[in-house]
C-alpha cells in the first residue's frame, strides 16, 4: 500500500519536473555558474584539501537551494489534497527518494564541470563516486525534513540554511574525510566511515518517518 | 523544606567546590600546573548542559505525545538554561585555553562539538521566534529539537573517534584519568559535578516558574 503510493508520488514529481523544465535547469545552472566563478577566482587548485573543501561547499549550497523548494514552494491547498489521498509518510518518503535522485544528477554534473574547470585530483574514483552517492542520499533526506520544518514558518528560506547547517555537520565531516581518502588514493578503503555514513542515513530516514506525522498537520 | 533538600545540597556542594577547589592541594602536572583547578568549574558545565538538554528533549517528546503546552514551556526553558551553562563552559574553557594552549580558540574536536551544540540550539530559538501560533510553534519546535538532538548525539559519538583532542586526558596529554587524577581531586570533582548539575536544575525550575507566571499575567490582561 505504502510502496504503491510512494511509486505514484515519485512518478508525479518526475512528471511535474519535466513539465516545468526551468526549475531543474535553474538549479543546474546555479551549480555551473558557481563553479565558473570559483574557477575565475582560483584558476586551478592543486592542494587536495582545498579542492575537496571547495567541492563540498559548492555541493552543499546547491543542495540546500535545490531541496528548499520541495516543501516551501508547495501550496497549502495542494498539500492538503495530497494528504487526503495518501498517507503523510508516503509523501515524505517519496520526496526523500525523488530528491536523492535529483541530487545524484546534480552532484554528477557538479563533479563533471568541477573537474573540467578546476582540475581532477581524484585517484580512487570508485570510492569517490560511492561517497558522492551516499552523500547525495544523506543530504536529500536531511534537507527534505528540514524543508518540511522550515515551510511552517514565516521567513522560510533563511531558516532553511540556519536549521540545516548545524545538523548537517556530522554528515559533512564524514563525507569530507572519505572523499579526502579517495583523492589521496589510500590502498585500503576505510569501511568504518562508510558504515557510519550508512548508519547516519538510516537514522535520518527513520527520524523523518517517525516525526513527519506530527509535522504535516496545520 | 522536605521537598527542597536538594537545593541545600546544591548550595553546599557548590560552596565546597569553590573553597576546596581553590585551596586544596592539586598534583603538579606539566603544562597544566595550577590551571588544573579549572576541572572543577569547566568540566561540570558540560555535564550540566547535557543533562538539561536531555530534559529538554524528554519534554519535547512528551509534548508530541500529549500536546500539553506546559511541556513546551519546560522544553524551551531547559534549552535556554542549557545555553546559559554552555556559554559558561565556553568562557571558562576559552580563558583556560589562553593560558595553556596560547589561544582563545583552537581547532579541536571538543570545541567544534561545543560550537555546533550552541549553533543548533540558537537555530532552535530562531525557529521558535518565527512561528506565532502557540500550539503550532510548540509542535514544530519539538520536532526540530528531537531531530537535532539525535544528530548531535551521533556527532558527539563519531567526532572524537576521527581526531585526537588537545584536551587533558586525550591523545597522551596528562589530565583526568586514573593515573593522573589523584584522590584529593576526586574528592572535589565528584561533589562539583553533582553541585553544578543541581544548581543548573534549580535555575531551570525558576525559569519555568517565571515563564508560567508571565503567561498567566498575559492571559489575565
Amino acid at each position: 500500500m505504502l510502496l504503491k503510493q510512494i511509486k505514484y508520488l515519485i512518478a508525479k514529481e518526475i512528471k511535474l519536473e519535466i513539465r516545468n523544465k526551468y526549475a531543474l535547469g535553474g538549479i543546474l545552472l546555479y551549480v555551473v555558474s558557481t563553479i565558473f566563478v570559483s574557477y575565475l577566482s582560483f584558476k586551478s587548485i592543486v592542494t587536495p584539501s582545498v579542492w575537496n573543501a571547495l567541492f563540498w561547499i559548492i555541493l552543499l549550497f546547491a543542495s540546500v537551494n535545490a531541496i528548499a523548494k520541495s516543501f516551501i514552494s508547495e501550496t497549502k491547498g495542494k498539500l492538503l489534497y495530497l494528504y487526503t489521498l495518501v498517507s503523510p509518510q508516503a509523501v515524505i518518503l517519496s520526496k526523500i527518494i525523488y530528491n536523492s535522485l535529483l541530487l545524484t544528477v546534480l552532484s554528477a554534473l557538479c563533479l563533471l564541470v568541477y573537474s573540467v574547470f578546476i582540475g581532477n585530483l581524484i585517484q580512487d574514483f570508485p570510492l569517490f563516486l560511492l561517497t558522492l552517492l551516499l552523500g547525495s542520499f544523506g543530504f536529500s533526506s536531511l534537507l527534505t525534513m528540514v524543508s518540511a520544518i522550515a515551510s511552517k514558518t514565516s521567513n522560510n528560506f533563511t531558516l532553511m540554511a540556519i536549521l540545516s547547517f548545524p545538523i548537517m555537520i556530522p554528515l559533512l565531516m564524514v563525507l569530507i574525510k572519505l572523499s579526502k581518502n579517495a583523492i589521496d588514493g589510500l590502498e585500503k578503503w576505510d569501511v568504518n566511515y562508510l558504515l557510519v555514513l550508512v548508519f547516519i542515513n538510516v537514522i535520518i530516514i527513520a527520524l523523518s518517518y517517525l516525526l513527519f506525522r506530527y509535522l504535516w498537520r496545520d | 523544606m522536605k521537598k527542597n533538600w536538594w537545593k541545600v545540597v546544591a548550595v553546599v556542594f557548590v560552596l565546597y567546590t569553590i573553597i576546596a577547589g581553590f585551596l586544596f592541594n592539586v598534583p603538579a602536572q606539566p603544562i597544566l600546573h595550577e590551571t588544573i583547578r579549572n576541572l572543577y568549574f569547566h568540566v561540570p558545565m558540560w555535564f550540566s548542559m547535557m543533562t538539561i538538554l536531555f530534559v529538554s528533549l524528554w519534554h519535547s517528546i512528551k509534548y508530541l505525545s500529549k500536546s500539553n503546552i506546559e511541556s513546551d514551556i519546560v522544553a524551551s526553558q531547559a534549552a535556554h538554561t542549557g545555553m546559559l551553562v554552555g556559554a559558561l563552559g565556553l568562557i571558562t574553557g576559552s580563558i583556560w585555553a589562553k593560558y595553556t594552549w596560547g589561544a582563545w580558540w583552537v581547532a579541536d574536536t571538543k570545541l567544534n562539538g561545543a560550537a555546533i551544540t550552541m549553533l543548533i540550539y540558537l537555530a532552535y530559538f530562531v525557529l521558535r521566534g518565527s512561528i506565532d501560533e502557540e500550539q503550532k510553534r510548540a509542535r514544530i519546535a519539538a520536532v526540530y529539537n528531537i531531530f537535532a538532538y539525535v544528530m548531535l548525539v551521533v556527532f558527539l559519538m563519531i567526532l572524537p573517534r576521527m581526531n585526537d583532542s588537545l584536551h587533558p586526558g586525550n591523545g597522551g596529554n596528562p589530565g583526568f584519568n586514573k593515573y593522573d587524577l589523584d584522590s584529593t581531586m576526586r574528592m572535589v570533582f565528584y561533589p562539583a559535578v553533582i553541585g553544578w548539575i543541581l544548581l543548573t536544575v534549580w535555575i531551570f525550575t525558576l525559569r519555568v516558574r517565571l515563564e508560567k507566571v508571565k503567561r498567566k499575567l498575559l492571559y489575565n490582561d
